[in-house]
Formats: C-alpha cells, sequence, structure tokens
C-alpha cells in the first residue's frame, strides 16, 4: 500500500535555543535549525527568562524560514504545525506557542501540542525506529526522570528528581569550583584528566526508589572544598570533577538498570542535554552491554534542545489526531503524563 | 482598499479590528485581567470568520508594539510578525501610547496616555490632535509619573490623561495638574484598534518582518545590571 508522506514544521521555543525543523514521517529530518542565546546570556551565568523570550521574538520567524528553505518546502507541502506546550520557561514558550497558532491559522493547518521531555525521548526514533516496551532516562538542565513507554504516545513517570535536576547539579558544581558557565561539558571535560578518589556520597533513598536527589551532592562538593580551603590543603579541580561525576553516573546508571531489570525491558534510549555527557555515554554502553539491553543515545546535536525532535514525537500525535485548537497555551509546568 | 487586521495585547486590555481603508468591518474590545495567549487567536478567528474574510484576503498586520506588559506586547506582536510572515504581507507596528491617544481626537489641547510600569513609574509621551491624527509633541518614555506631571504642567496647556488605570493615579494626576486636567468617562481609558488600524494607514516607516520587535522602552533588568557593573568596570579601569 501507498502511504502518503506526512511532513510536520516543529517549533521549540523552551529555554534558550530558538529551533524550528521540517520532519517527514516522523523519523525523516529534512532540515533542523537552532539559533543558540547561550553567548547571550553566558554574561549571567545562568538563562535570564525576560532575555531569552525577547531573543526569541527576534529569532522566530528567521528560524522557521530558515529551515523551511532548508528542507525545501513551501507552506502547501505541510500537513500539520507543531509546537512545544511545555514544559520550560513561560514567556519563551509563549513565543513559540503564539508564532505556531498564527502560522495554523494563516495556512489553516492542524496545530499539535508537543510535551517537550517527549521530544527528547523521540529524539531518539529520528536514529532508530523506537521498539516497545522501552525505559528511557532523561537528564538535562531541567529534568532527571526515568520514563517508561509500552507504545507510541505512552509515558508512565517511574522516577523523577525530588530536588536538582542533574544539568543543574552539575552547572552549581562547576560554578563552585571556578568553571564557566555552561558547566556540564566543562566538568566532563575536566574529569577525563583526574582521578576519581574522592568517594562523594550517593543519594539511593528509599529501597525500590527511582527518584533521584542531586543537593546531597552538591553540597557534599561544596563542603569538601570549603574544609580543604581551611586546612590549607589544594585538591586539583579534575579530581573534584571526575569524583562529582563517577558520583552523578554511578546512581543514574544503577537505577537505570535496575528499572529495565524490574520491568522486564531490554531496550533503553537516553534523551535530555546530559546524554551528551561523555562519562555518562560510556558507563550507560558499558551497562547496557553487560546486561545485554539494546540502547540508543541520540548524536550530541540531538541531545540539547531542537524542534527535530518535537516534529517527530509530534507524528505519532498526528496520527491520533491529537490536535489543539485556538485557546493553546504554554504551561511551563506542564506533566507528561497529561500530554497522552 | 487594503484590508487590514490590527492587534493590540499591550495591557490588559485586548483589542483586534478588521478595517478596510478608513472604514471599520468589525471589532472587538475586551477588558479581562485574562491570558492573551489563551483568548487572542479565538478573537481574530471569531472576527474573521463573522466579516467573511479569509487569511489570503489581508493586506497588512498592524500591531500595538509597546511599551506595556512585556509579555503581552511580546504575544501580540509575535502573532502579528508570524502570521505576517506567513501571508508574505507587511507588518505595521504603531506606538501603543500613541493607539490609546487616538481616543483624545477631539480634545483641545494635549493627549497624555499612560501605562503603570510600577514603581511610581509610566509608560507615557505627549500627543496633539491634528486633522483628526494624533502628532507627538513629547516622545514616549518611561519616566516616574511625579516629575513628568510637573514637566506637563510648565505647558500650562489642557491635558485630557488617559490611561487603562487611570483610577489607581487620579490622586497624583490631580496633585500634578490641577485644573489643567481633563479626565473623560471609564470606557474611554480603553484603546481601540480601530484606531490602530487608522494610525497604520499612514505610518510610513515599513519594517522588514524578520527585524520587526516590540519597543520594550526598558532593558530587561538582568540587561541593565550588566551594563551598569561593565561601566563602573570601565571607570575602574581608568
Ligand atoms: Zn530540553
Amino acid at each position: 500500500m501507498m502511504k502518503k508522506e506526512t511532513t510536520i514544521l516543529a517549533i521549540e521555543t523552551s529555554c534558550d535555543e530558538t529551533a524550528a525543523a521540517v520532519i517527514q514521517n516522523g523519523d525523516t529530518i529534512l532540515s533542523n535549525v537552532i539559533a543558540s542565546q547561550m553567548e547571550s546570556h553566558k554574561r549571567f551565568g545562568g538563562v535570564v527568562p525576560e532575555i531569552a523570550s525577547r531573543h526569541h521574538v527576534e529569532q522566530i520567524t528567521v528560524t522557521i524560514e530558515e529551515a523551511m528553505a532548508q528542507a525545501e518546502v513551501t507552506f502547501a507541502d505541510l500537513d500539520a504545525m507543531a509546537v512545544t506546550e511545555g514544559p520550560g520557561l513561560v514567556g519563551a514558550l509563549l513565543v513559540g506557542v503564539n508564532a505556531a497558532k498564527a502560522i495554523a491559522f494563516a495556512h489553516n493547518l492542524p496545530l499539535i501540542p508537543v510535551h517537550h521531555i517527549a521530544g527528547h525521548v523521540y529524539a531518539n526514533h529520528l536514529i532508530e525506529p523506537l521498539t516497545f516496551p522501552l525505559i528511557s532516562l532523561v537528564v538535562s538542565g531541567g529534568h532527571t526522570e526515568l520514563i517508561y513507554m509500552k507504545e507510541h504516545g505512552h509515558f508512565a513517570l517511574i522516577g523523577e528528581t525530588r530536588d536538582d535536576a542533574v544539568g543543574e547539579a552539575y552547572d552549581k558544581v562547576a560554578r563552585t569550583i571556578g568553571l564557566p558557565y555552561p558547566g556540564g561539558p566543562q566538568i566532563d571535560k575536566l574529569a577525563q584528566t583526574g582521578e576519581a578518589s574522592i568517594d562523594f556520597p550517593r543519594a539511593w533513598l528509599e529501597d525500590n526508589s527511582y527518584d533521584f536527589s542531586f543537593s546531597g551532592l552538591k553540597s557534599a562538593v561544596i563542603n569538601t572544598l570549603h574544609n580543604a580551603k581551611q586546612k590549607e590543603v589544594e585538591i586539583a579541580p579534575e579530581v573534584i570533577a571526575a569524583s562529582f561525576q563517577e558520583a552523578v553516573c554511578d546512581v543514574l546508571v544503577t537505577k537505570t538498570m535496575r528499572a529495565l531489570k524490574e520491568y522486564n525491558v531490554n531496550k533503553l534510549v537516553v534523551a535530555g542535554g546530559v546524554a551528551a555527557n561523555s562519562g555518562l555515554r560510556q558507563a550507560l554502553k558499558q551497562a547496557a552491554a553487560d546486561a545485554e539491553v539494546s540502547l540508543t543515545i541520540p548524536p550530541l546535536a540531538l541531545c540539547t534542545d531542537n524542534a527535530a525532535m518535537i516534529g517527530s514525537a509530534a507524528h505519532i500525535l498526528f496520527l491520533q489526531e491529537k490536535f489543539a485548537d485556538d485557546r493553546l497555551n504554554g504551561v511551563p509546568g506542564l506533566s507528561l503524563t497529561e500530554n497522552v | 482598499m487594503t484590508k487590514i487586521l490590527a492587534i493590540d495585547t499591550s495591557t490588559y486590555v485586548m483589542g483586534v479590528a478588521l478595517t478596510e481603508g478608513e472604514q471599520l468591518e468589525a471589532e472587538i474590545v475586551t477588558n479581562k485581567k485574562e491570558n492573551h495567549s489563551v483568548r487572542l487567536m479565538p478573537a481574530i478567528r471569531s472576527l474573521m470568520d463573522q466579516a467573511g474574510w479569509k487569511p489570503e484576503h489581508l493586506d497588512a498586520i498592524a500591531v500595538a508594539q509597546g511599551p506595556g506588559s512585556y509579555t503581552g506586547v511580546r504575544i501580540g506582536v509575535t502573532t502579528a510578525k508570524s502570521m505576517a510572515w506567513a501571508l508574505d504581507i507587511p507588518i505595521i507596528g504603531v506606538s501603543s501610547l500613541e493607539i490609546l491617544a487616538q481616543n483624545g481626537v477631539y480634545h483641545n489641547g494635549l493627549v497624555m496616555p499612560f501605562f503603570d510600569a510600577r514603581r511610581g513609574q509610566v509608560f507615557t509621551g505627549l500627543y496633539r490632535s491634528e486633522n483628526g491624527r494624533m502628532m507627538q509633541v513629547k516622545e514616549d518614555r518611561i519616566v516616574l509619573l511625579e516629575e513628568w506631571l510637573q514637566e506637563v504642567s510648565a505647558l500650562e496647556e489642557n491635558v485630557l490623561a488617559l490611561g487603562p488605570e487611570e483610577d489607581k493615579h487620579r490622586e497624583a494626576l490631580a496633585a500634578g495638574l490641577g485644573s489643567l486636567l481633563t479626565i473623560p468617562a471609564a470606557r474611554d481609558h480603553a484603546a481601540r484598534p480601530s484606531a490602530l488600524a487608522a494610525a497604520a494607514l499612514y505610518q510610513q516607516d515599513k519594517t522588514e518582518v524578520h527585524a520587526f520587535v516590540p519597543e520594550y522602552l526598558r532593558l530587561a533588568e538582568a540587561e541593565a545590571k550588566w551594563r551598569e557593573q561593565q561601566m563602573e568596570r570601565q571607570q575602574n579601569g581608568r
């Protein structure tokens, strides 16, 4: 049977990247354009919401135009318009949502709201078709979650962070040892050269819990540095970085592998900006190989925020006709299970 | 004749209008403290349906460009900009204050539109009606209300004060302007989007759609602080 191609234009503006992409059939990237604001926010040591919103308005139409030009599509080629509904910074989300509504109205396209985390998970679908059931480990500056999926579009949250997201912990520790923003990649780099000789605490929480906690680890790093300073002992930053990274990876990998075993799942997909961390990638590859679990980690460009992943997640919602009306709003605290 | 869709979400008064040349086709103004993001697109679709217009009939989109609520202005500008780009038609920005000033088009004297900007400040400017159009006497700014009223009263002319939150500032206005002050009926403090469309007809300055951004008239707080620090650093370096 001949199947018509489905072409979706997707927009993502939940944080500090203005992104647009054109995706065919949920698995083929025709274009994936990202206008990063990183340079602008660097001055402040983190993302400033009002400034992010202002940049999004500056970049929104030129980014979308570029995505359509690179994909060589016109409005007549599009089947739907997709946009990140949440979670994220409300002012930032509103720019994408209102742009998407305006374009959908102008060209009479169905409008598909997408959950940002669902997008991160579906970044894997652009690499290799998702197979079910699967467990997804989502790790980013705003999220640390274990998700169980029994089929397309179904998300069951089995564990999440109770305090800091893992990326947040990286940024805070990076600041403590005087590394520039964004700290995650810097720590990762530094950790390659150091020995993990400090035994930082791992928060395992209750025996059966898949939740995470990183605030204690972050405090332990700060205390260790503080005590060393008082005793006038020098600790090399690469030793701190390596020890911190090992503690983080240990908890993430152990809990993820336990979830795979207990849910009797042999497919693991990793998602989110911290999936770009080489220490974590290495540890997961090793653990997955040992447990004979099939592992997908997107290439670096698809780990961080992008619109291609939103277009991929939107495809299944398109088939299910899960469309939004004109009242669609940006929802900063949108929960994953409400969206499906 | 030029068919214009006009959008104003710069304060909590939301306005959408359709005009053809000088003619008003349809208009909606609501004065509710409810999210513009939720209400704007339904209002646009409903007006377009009632007028029997299709998006491709539009010749231009006019939008209140600010100042006003940052988020409010951004919702209007993003919607207008994206739609204008998608339809390949011009976007025309008009000062949110000028649109409100239009409510004083038959006032003999000065017209002072203003929006509350917190901490004793207002977004404001000064206008005068000339042949049915509002001409700027003093440019839009953010200023302490008290200082501004001194400057305005020094002109010794009748002043029509227009502001959606006028009631909050009535005492200060009376104290600052005395017998020069005129305050109209409550309904005249809400800007009319048809006035935006009318002003857009005369707007000469056409910005390229991608470059179109709000006129916030104020830096983001973090940006202002950062620039201050840079200045200090430079001075200390000397
Ligand atoms: Zn993300």
